[in-house]
């Protein structure tokens, strides 16, 4: 295991971070905007959001970069600024965890479909090669591949994330057949992560989709699946309108339950996805 | 009609190449195109559909039936329309305003298109004046919203009640569908009917023409 690693999976259960997005929305970021384009226009925003998951007690923080491939930035008019964005997307992390947590650089899904032809492989190549080499440069401990709903598509950006030497993990949304156990495309937890596993990943996890209290079943599997650590980040529920406004109605000390049981499961790295804020992180530090 | 089960078949497994040559050969034989849409393409999409619903099919599986369907469909239509038949219904489609994702609303319009609906895909990031114009000019009967985001899911809203303003409202049926979207946010909103999958929407947009 890299050096690194070994260090942060002493701290187990090592607490990561909750959602970010919406945070910047509650600071005035308007709906469609990139967020991503932030750690160059406003990167106090980014070092806030930052640094309030560190004052929550994670272990472990992300970067504001889960669209920062040149694919998405594409669409916003930002491609050219593709490695500036993920550079300064891990410096901010760094500084804001002022060593007292590591820094995983998010990299997320292309939002084009392999099998539909929208994009090819050497195109998803070049955009996660891009990308990860941004994050490395700008100072990341690690590279967490995320919230992927295709193998084939994780399966690039891990190699692409490989070549700067840093450790990388591998988390997929597992939201799709009747028991909601599969990827989109089908994969089952048991075949991604032997897949991931053989394919050099040095973690794998599972993160968004849905809500805490379905991952108890998906995190027992995936331990009994792979010798490698294993990550878990659930939402905080289904989104619910109330007042004509879109809430998560689980509580932080509701979520911190569930979390016990997945911890229990012998789940190494635990945190939030959508819906989740600091407070929620908080009620997992109490865990520990 | 042995070589029209194979059709089924070969809609069912996704082979586009099959599909296409039984379709031709079926017609070159003077088979209504209206029984073979009716009797063996609709059919082996219900069949793709089940087989989705009980696990056995994923969307890889979907998709390669979809694009099988739409083959064999381009072979039929232009006769169909020759004839003065209507398709099964036209369908606005888009992503809300705010959201640029697309692959659940290409998703979707790739089965209604299979399922020999006429698609109207109007793209990402569509504002709600813009889904109302293309209502008034293209007077569909289905109209179909998609949002991946917590936070651009108000914009079905905002679609919906620009539609009541504009007074077309009840000239379409309004679906949606989305990653954080559920049955009672659509309720809520006032919408017509909500899938959580690309081939339920299949389903209810046919349980709704009826």
């Amino acid at each position: 295991m890299h050096s690194t690693l070994q260090e942060i999976v002493a701290l187990r259960p090592v607490i990561t971070d909750g959602a970010w997005g919406t945070q910047f929305q509650t600071k005035g970021l308007p709906q469609g905007a990139c967020p991503d384009q932030l750690n160059l226009t406003k990167p106090e925003w980014v070092e806030q959001v930052a640094r309030s998951y560190i004052d929550a007690g994670s272990n472990i923080i992300l970067t504001n970069t889960f669209g920062a491939n040149s694919i998405i930035l594409e669409k916003h008019g930002l491609r050219e600024k593709t490695f500036d964005i993920n550079r300064a997307g891990a410096s901010i992390s760094k500084a804001a965890a002022a060593a007292k947590a590591f820094v995983f650089g998010s990299i997320g899904p292309s939002g084009k479909m392999l099998l539909m032809g929208e994009v090819t492989e050497d195109a998803l190549k070049d955009a996660f090669s891009e990308q990860a080499t941004g994050l490395a440069e700008g100072g990341a401990d690690a590279i967490i591949v995320e919230t992927m709903s295709d193998l084939e598509e994780a399966k690039i950006a891990l190699a692409s994330a490989k070549a700067t030497g840093l450790p990388v993990f591998v988390s997929m949304v597992f939201d799709s057949g009747k028991d909601k156990d599969r990827t989109l495309m089908g994969t089952t937890i048991e075949d991604a992560a032997s897949v991931l596993e053989e394919a050099g990943a040095d973690g794998i996890g599972a993160n968004c989709g849905s809500g805490i209290e379905s991952y108890v079943p998906v995190a027992r599997r995936l331990r009994a699946s792979t010798k490698l650590p294993v990550w878990i980040k659930p939402n905080a529920g289904m989104p619910e309108i109330v007042d004509g406004k879109i809430i998560y109605t689980i509580t932080p000390s509701a979520f911190a339950s569930h979390a016990k049981t997945i911890i229990d499961a012998g789940v190494d790295f635990i945190g939030g996805c959508c819906g989740t804020d600091p407070a929620y992180i908080e009620s997992l530090v109490h865990l520990k | 009609m042995e070589q029209l089960q194979k059709l089924s078949e070969a809609i069912i497994n996704g082979d586009a190449k099959a599909a296409r040559e039984l379709t031709r050969e079926a017609l070159n034989h003077r088979v209504d195109p209206k029984v073979i849409v009716k009797d063996y393409l609709i059919p082996a999409m219900d069949e793709v559909g089940k087989r989705f619903e009980c696990n056995e099919f994923f969307v890889p599986e979907l998709l390669i039936a979809a694009r099988a369907m739409k083959g064999s469909l381009e072979l039929i239509n232009p006769i169909l329309a020759s004839r003065g038949d209507k398709p099964a219904g036209r369908v606005v489609i888009g992503t809300v305003k705010g959201d640029l994702h697309d692959i659940g609303k290409n998703l979707v319009a790739s089965m209604l298109e299979g399922a020999g609906f006429e698609i109207i895909d109007l793209g990402v990031d569509v504002s709600p004046e813009t889904f109302v114009n293309s209502i008034k000019e293209k007077q569909p009967t289905f109209l179909a919203l998609s949002a991946l985001l917590t936070t651009t899911m108000p914009s079905m809203k905002h679609t919906i009640d620009a539609l009541k303003e504009a007074g077309i409202r009840d000239n379409v049926k309004v679906l949606v569908g989305g990653a954080p979207v559920s049955s009672r946010y659509a309720e809520e909103i006032g919408a017509d009917g909500y899938s959580d999958s690309a081939s339920g929407a299949v389903g209810l947009v046919r349980s709704l023409m009826t």
